[in-house]
């Protein structure tokens, strides 16, 4: 072989060589235009997604206000400082939700003092002491199902054990042990994520320093996992805030014409006394029901807003 | 002679005899035999799943932390078996510290995180001792120059290098006898690398040094004496040969410490 005869042998290679990698760059971005189509389709239903969820949000949240207050269609304002400074009365235009909020301000600071410390010193148990035996799975499948047991069974529970075991009756009490019951489970399992979500680097690094368990866990470990906690039980409170059936299971009552003069005493809430508005068949009742409504959201809000206040501060605090 | 004489005359500050350690039924390391000599820095080398780690780890009872591992045999430190019942794993690891492959600082403030080991010990200090000890044990680690003028930053804004002296300084805090470094280099570019090894050789003069390293120039240019592991034919750990880092690297007794050191596997 000549060696012009080897430069033309090579320069070949050399070429199918350029035009094999060319069709491998040409196979590797093939179907660009339909890959990006692709992604377009799911953009746009995911903001439709969110259109929609917000959408009714809104409707519901004007509807609501407009009912209350007549804001945009005219009418009568039920919001007013009779709203919150009146008791419920047979008449619609005297009454008001004052034992309403006050019982649900009661009932709901008494769950969470109940239900935080229990739900998340159980999810440091679990998380944190517990030995992977089949006694702490058979624990964690029940809670994981507790957390999905319709609430009017809890209703149930409360009336046997709190009301008439203990002797509780229907008391602010046993609304409060109650609700708690509901929401251990939730925060239980919120707490056990925000806590197994702390890197296993710094529990050995604190180890490491000759720190013991509980050392790990209180200085390390929730510091980390605080922000997590806080989000998942407010957001179980918040739950806890719009129930009424268990509450009206224990035999909270629906007319309450007077303030709890202490945690032993009967109560209302407000969902039950929306609930009981809404069933009147004046139509003056169902606007008090829409401000209640509203009352209710209100308060959701502001312990939601305390909630992020709480996880920004916490994280910042280091 | 007293116990107190002994104790001075003892060259070593750890030994391991004949320690084996399980996972579960899995034996991951046997038998080991290893004299760990005061202040100097002993560099653990051999291939992934060789077990060195886990003889690291055997050495302030990290492995205590893994549900299923369980260590026979004895570690001596001061003549006593660490493994001994009533031994309590927490006193232990404050005198025998540990510096990760990772950079783990706590997302607490620098000084935070050189005083934690101190505040979790119960060390009752004034607020002058407490500084005047955080001074010390950054300045021990070479980062002082560095943070003195941002102490209440967080910890994890400073670079890798330096988040990985941060925790020597940590380690140093509670003033152990023994620094246990697993791989702590590896996560680190090769400047801060040599910035640690060059803080190594300074604390060699106070403590004793165990290192394990994956980087074979590290333990030969960076440590004293090295020991060689590998994994046996039933995948169980085990130290091959043990010796002065000159004579492992350049005149090694056994075939598969000269093969693995010449590049030939691993």
């Amino acid at each position: 072989m000549s060696t012009q005869e080897r430069l033309r042998d090579d320069a070949k290679e050399a070429a199918e060589l350029i035009t094999s990698i060319a069709d491998t760059v040409d196979r590797g971005s093939g179907n660009l235009k339909w890959r990006h189509f692709k992604g377009t389709i799911l953009s746009v239903i995911g903001w439709a997604s969110i259109i929609f969820g917000l959408g009714v949000l809104a409707i519901l949240i004007i509807d609501v206000i407009n009912r209350a207050t007549g804001i945009f269609t005219g009418g009568q304002n039920w919001l007013t400082w009779d709203f919150f400074n009146n008791f419920d009365s047979r008449f619609a235009q005297r009454a008001g939700a004052k034992a309403a909020i006050v019982g649900t301000l009661y009932t709901i600071s008494l769950t969470i003092l109940f239900a935080f410390p229990l739900g998340v010193a159980a999810a440091i148990y679990l998380e944190e002491y517990a030995n992977d035996n089949w006694f702490t799975r058979l624990v964690e499948i029940n809670i994981s199902n507790l957390a999905a047991v319709p609430s009017i069974i809890y209703g149930l529970l409360g009336l046997q054990v709190f009301a008439r075991w203990l002797m509780l009756d229907r008391s602010i009490i046993t609304g409060a042990l109650t609700l708690a019951l509901l929401v251990v489970p939730i925060i239980i399992v919120a707490s056990r994520e925000s806590i197994r979500a702390v890197p296993l680097s710094l529990r050995q690094a604190s180890y490491a320093l000759g720190a013991t368990r509980w050392q790990t866990t209180w200085y390390v470990v929730l510091p980390q996992a605080i922000g997590g906690i806080l989000t998942g039980s407010i957001l179980a409170v918040s739950r806890a805030i719009g129930e009424a059936a268990p509450l009206i299971t224990i035999g909270a009552l629906t007319f309450v014409p007077f303030l709890p003069r202490n945690l032993f005493d009967i109560f209302t809430v407000l969902p039950i006394q929306i609930f009981n508005w809404t069933s009147r068949p004046q139509d003056d009742f169902r606007a008090l029901a829409a401000a209640g409504i509203v009352v209710l959201l209100a308060i959701l809000l502001t312990i939601n807003a305390l909630a992020i206040y709480l996880r920004i501060r916490y994280q910042k605090r280091y | 002679m007293t116990v107190h004489d002994l104790e001075q005359n003892n060259p070593n500050a750890l030994e391991a005899r004949n320690m084996s350690v399980y996972y579960g039924s899995f034996r991951a390391v046997k038998n080991v035999n290893l004299a760990i000599e005061k202040n100097r820095i002993t560099a653990l080398i051999g291939p992934s799943g060789c077990g060195k780690s886990t003889v690291l780890r055997s050495f302030n009872r990290m492995n205590d932390l893994v549900p299923s591992a369980r260590v026979e045999g004895e570690v001596l430190f001061h003549g006593e078996n660490i493994y001994a019942p009533g031994v309590d794993p927490v006193n232990v690891r404050r005198r025998i510290g540990m510096v990760f492959q990772k950079p783990n600082p706590f997302p607490k403030s620098i000084y935070e995180n050189v005083a934690y080991g101190p505040r979790v010990n119960g060390w009752r200090l004034s607020k002058r001792e407490m500084d005047e000890l955080v001074e010390r044990s950054l300045r021990g680690a070479a980062l002082w120059d560095e943070v003195k003028d941002k102490l209440n930053q967080n910890g994890l804004s400073l670079s890798g290098g330096q988040q990985q002296r941060l925790c020597i300084a940590r380690a140093l805090a509670i003033e152990p006898e023994v620094i246990l470094m697993d791989e702590p280099c590896s996560a680190l570019d090769p400047i801060s690398t040599l910035k640690i090894e060059e803080l190594m050789f300074e604390l060699r003069r106070n403590y004793t040094i165990v290192i394990v390293t994956h980087n074979m120039q590290q333990a030969s240019r960076a440590s004293d004496y090295t020991a060689f592991f590998l994994m046996d034919s039933d995948r169980a750990g085990q130290l091959i040969e043990y010796g002065p880092t000159a004579q492992i690297f350049q005149n090694p007794k056994d075939e598969r410490t000269e093969q693995y050191i010449s590049g030939r596997f691993g």
